[in-house]
Order: C-alpha cells, then structure tokens, then sequence
C-alpha cells in the first residue's frame, strides 16, 4: 500500500516555483532520505506535502481533513522548538494527541506507545527532567520520541541527524531503519550522504524544482550526480561493513 | 499537584468574596450583612448588600477570571511569557469608546451608554485586527497588527483629552482609566457577563491545541490543530472577555501578564492547566486587589488599576529577577 502520494506537485514562492511537477510516491517498509544542497527545496516538499504550505497539484495527505492527517502522518520540523519548561514525558505524550478524543485522558495504549518511544531514543531516565532544560541534542531526542509515540504509518523529518553526537546519529538512523523495516514508511531530509548511503532503502536528491535522482543508494550516488548537484567528489564504496560515502572536496 | 491547587485556588476565591461582601463604608456586622443578603432584613442593609457588595464582588471576581484566563491563553499561543491580553489593542479600543462617551455626553445619556460605547470600540478593534493579520498569517501579524490597533486607539484617546473643552471631562476620563469597581451595579454584571462566560467556554476547551503549541506552530498542525481556526477563536474569545472587563471596570492592568506567571510553575507548565489555574487565580487576585482598594485608604477612592499596577510591577520585577537567577 503506497503511503504517500505527490502528483504534478508544485510548489510557488513569490512569483518562482520552488518544486515543479513533482511525482512522487513513496510505500510501506521504505526509507526515504531526502537529499540535496541547501535551497534545494526538501523542507519546502515536505511542508507542502503535508498542506502547510499552498501548492498546485496533488497531496495525498494535504488533501486529508487536518485531524485525519496527524493520525497518518507525524512531522518533525528542524526548528526544535520546546516552548514551555515541561517535563520530556510531557513532550513525548503530545505525541498520543492525534489519538485522544477530546478531553480523553491518555490511556494504556497511550503509556505504552509513550514508554516504547522513550526506550527507542534511550530517555527511560529523562522522563521527569525539564525538557527546557536538557542539552540540543538531547532536546533534539525528545522530540524525536514524541514523533514515534505519535505511531503513524508515516514519519517525517526535517535534519533529524542534525546536532547529535556520532553515537545518537547512528542510534537514530537504526530506529528509523527499524521503523521502516517494520512496515512504516520514512522521509527525513539529510545531509550527511554517508549516513543516507549506509541507512536508506531509497534515495531522492532534489535539485533545481526537480527531483535529480530516485533509487537505491548505491545507484544514486554517482560520481557524475554528486558532481553535477552537490559539486562534490567523494569516496562511494560497496564494502563488508556497508556501503561508504565519504565526500573527499569540492569540485 | 494540579488538583490541589485547584482547590486551594477554589477556595481561596470562595473566602475573598466572601469577604469582599462583609467589607464596606457602611460598616455592617457579618451578622447583619448575610441576613440583609439572603433573607433580605433591613431596607437599607438589603438595598446596600444586594445593590452595591454583591454586584461588586461578582464583577471582580468574573473580571479577575476574565484578565488571567486571557493572558495565559495569549501567552500559551505566542510561547512567550510577556504576553498580556492588552497586546490584542482591544483594551485600549474599549478604552478609546468609553472616552468618547464621557467626552460627548453620550455615557450619561443612559446607565449602559459608557460600558457599551466601550463594547463598540472593542468590536470594530477586533474586525481591524483580523482585517490587517488576515486569515492565514502567523502568531507574528497577529502581534504586529494589535501593537498598531493599541498604538492608534492610544493615540485617539490622547486627541480627545487633549482636545477636551471641558476639564471636568478630563478628569473624569483619567480617574475612569485608572480601573475601578465601585459603584456598579447588577445592569453591569449582566452586560458583561455573556462575554465573559462566551469567551471563557471558547478557550477553555482549546486546552489541547495551546499545549500542541509548546512544539511550535509546524508540529501542532502535525499533531492536528488547525491553527487559522484557533487563531481565530482566540481574537475573539480574547476580545470579547477582555473588551467586556474593560467597558465595565475600565483598565486593569498586570493581572494578565503576572497570574499566568506565578501559577506557571504550579501546573508543571502545561498551557491547558495553565488556562484553568489562570482563571481562578485572576479572580483571587483582583477580589483581593477589590477588598485592599476599600480597607488601605477607605476615603480616598483608590482606583483598582492603579492598586493592581502598583503591586503588579514590583512582582513582575521579582519574577524577572529570579528567572534571571535561574540562568534562563
């Protein structure tokens, strides 16, 4: 069953278009990353796709009443904005908000959604610290949990790799591999191309309104297109421990 | 935690209007007071009781709730801890009709003329707002479109003073924005009331969404809220109890930015606890602020407002003081 749907999907910005005619579906069990330069347009896509932001063309999910939606889809935007000093399972029950009627109190499900996504991202011990608190990265984990205790069939994620140390990156890169690998479906934009090789099922490197390239990593990452979008070469490699990407300098 | 706060504020509401009704020129015993008020003993203790302390402390207690539940809804959608109902421009819209109704005569024409002029310059501040912010804009043109409804209902109500011919007027206008509650009377209560308890139950269930809010406005669309609709509550809910508390007791300030703040740490700083505590807290606040108008200097007249400012801005001093210590 294929979660997510865009067709002739654009996407204006003042008087340019910013993504053109976009096609693109993305299925259970994948895990997309997002790539390309800055400006490219991946929050844009996302954003849009998700109808908090006026496009042309179709969304299978802006396309959703608004409370449907955020039992379909969770979004974690790159801003990681915690507004008030509450406590990390505060944060991470906002999560179950999609799934309470109003005025329901979270129930056992809900706990146990919430204790599930506090395991995943190593925060048992963080539940009554201040979320305001805490340190970026940290935070940046928090609300990381509070996406997965929303427990949709997709997850979307702006940078969800960035600011964290290399054990969190890698720790996080595996849940959203496990996720997918679960029957969920993934997007998170990245920047680091030897985490995206390593982890995702599915590459997509946006790149002037278009989308440049879409497949399997080692079939995305060419000599030719990292030149040709990213302007840089790099060390891409099939080995016994993975494949390996590793940007060497500008072209 | 929460519930007990809950009833610590409940019952500290009860026992200041409970006072608030025994306090008074007319120096009656407890006694005498609650016999005049429930069986109706005595013309003139009956007359004073029902006509005077009891609209009174309805009046500061419905306005206290209406000032707190207002700021920390305000302060719950911007994410911002020096938001005040006053941000909206609506206060001083409401204030700006009022003046005009002292300064042409239109406020003695008829008992409700001043209180409705004053409803009247908060509705048309409202569609000026949602007019300049427009139907889809953030939490940031909302702000920038109150800051220039305030600006110019500010400069307005300056033209008239200035302009004013006659300086009985004047006066009367300064005293009325100072913000009182004495001498009103049950006409006040039922005029403000319906907005009050309008915008009260529009906010109230909005709990959810306020505390979607504390991720930012991106994650709370995620999380469901449909933000352009809940923007749309607030100006509303926000104006129509805010321009209410304003058409019948003038300006009263501080209560909205300082009650959310001190009960924030009380509620582990959930937004929808906040709303709720608020309330409650608004009314203990101003009823006590009511009570200390007649008992520090009985013959003087002290204005609510200027009571609630005076004590309001040395706390908001000592809050800022100690968020600083904590290093935030």
């Amino acid at each position: 069953m294929s979660e997510f749907t865009l067709s002739d999907f654009s996407v204006a910005r003042g008087p340019c278009d910013v993504l053109r005619d976009i096609d693109l579906t993305v299925g259970a069990g994948e895990f997309v990353g997002l790539l390309g330069p800055n400006g490219a347009g991946k929050t844009t896509l996302m954003r849009a796709a998700l109808g908090m932001m006026p496009h042309r063309g179709r969304s299978t999910l802006s396309a959703l009443p608004v409370a449907e939606r955020a039992r379909r889809a969770a979004w974690l935007p790159q801003a990681r904005e915690i507004g008030w000093p509450i406590s990390v399972e505060d944060v991470v029950t906002l999560g179950r908000l999609p799934h309470l009627a109003r005025g329901q109190k979270p129930g056992g499900a809900d706990r146990a959604a919430i204790d599930k996504a506090l395991a995943r991202m190593g925060l048992e011990g963080f539940r009554t610290r201040i979320a305001t608190q805490l340190s970026g990265g940290e935070q940046a984990r928090v609300l990381i949990a509070r996406a997965l205790a929303q427990d949709t069939p997709l997850l979307m994620a702006d940078e969800p790799a960035a600011g964290l140390d290399p054990a969190h990156q890698l720790g996080l890169m595996d849940t959203l591999a496990a996720e997918a690998a679960r029957g969920r479906s993934v997007i998170a934009s990245l920047h680091d191309l030897g985490l995206a090789a390593r982890y995702c099922t599915r590459l997509v490197v946006l790149w002037q309104g278009g989308i440049a390239a879409d497949g399997p990593p080692q079939e995305v990452l060419t000599p030719d297109l990292l030149a040709r979008v990213f302007q840089i070469r790099a060390y891409v490699r099939q080995t016994d421990d993975g494949p390996i990407c590793q940007p060497l300098g500008v072209v | 935690m929460t519930r007990a706060l809950a009833l610590v504020l409940t019952l500290l509401v009860a026992a200041l209007f409970a006072l608030s009704l025994l306090v008074g020129p007319a120096g009656l015993s407890p006694a005498t007071s609650l016999a005049a008020l429930i069986r109706g003993e005595g013309l003139a203790e009956t007359l004073v009781m029902r006509e005077i302390r009891l609209p009174r402390a309805i009046l500061a207690a419905m306005i206290g709730a209406a000032l707190g539940l207002a700021g920390a809804a305000m302060q719950g959608y911007l994410r911002n801890p020096l938001a005040e109902p006053g941000l909206l421009g609506v206060s001083g819209s409401a204030a700006l009709g009022a003046v005009i109704a002292l300064q042409t005569g239109f406020a003695a024409q008829f008992a409700l003329g001043l209180p409705s002029a004053a409803l009247v310059g908060a509705v048309l501040a409202v569609g000026l707002i949602l007019a300049l912010a427009g139907p889809r804009g953030g939490s940031l043109t909302l702000i920038l479109a109150g800051i220039a409804v305030s600006a110019l209902a500010g400069a307005l109500t300056a033209l008239v003073l200035n302009l004013s011919p006659n300086p009985f007027a004047a006066s009367e206008i300064m005293f009325w924005m100072m913000g009182s509650l004495a001498d009103r009377s049950m006409t006040h209560v039922w005029l403000a009331a319906p907005f009050i308890a309008i915008g009260a139950v529009l906010l109230l269930v909005q709990g959810r969404a306020f505390d979607a809010l504390t991720l930012g406005e991106d994650s709370a669309a995620s999380l469901g809220v449909n933000l352009s609709r809940l923007r749309l509550v607030l100006v509303l809910a926000v104006a129509s109890m805010v321009g209410a508390a304003t058409a019948v007791a003038g300006a009263v300030g501080f209560v909205g930015l300082v009650v959310p703040h001190i009960l924030r740490p009380f509620v582990g700083a959930r937004p929808s606890s906040l709303l709720w505590a608020s309330a409650l807290g608004g009314a203990v606040l101003v009823l006590a602020a009511d009570i200390a108008v007649r008992l520090v200097l009985p013959d003087r007249d002290l204005k609510l407002g200027v009571l609630t400012a005076i004590v309001g801005a040395p706390l908001f001093l000592h809050l800022v003081y100690k968020t600083r210590a904590q290093g935030l």
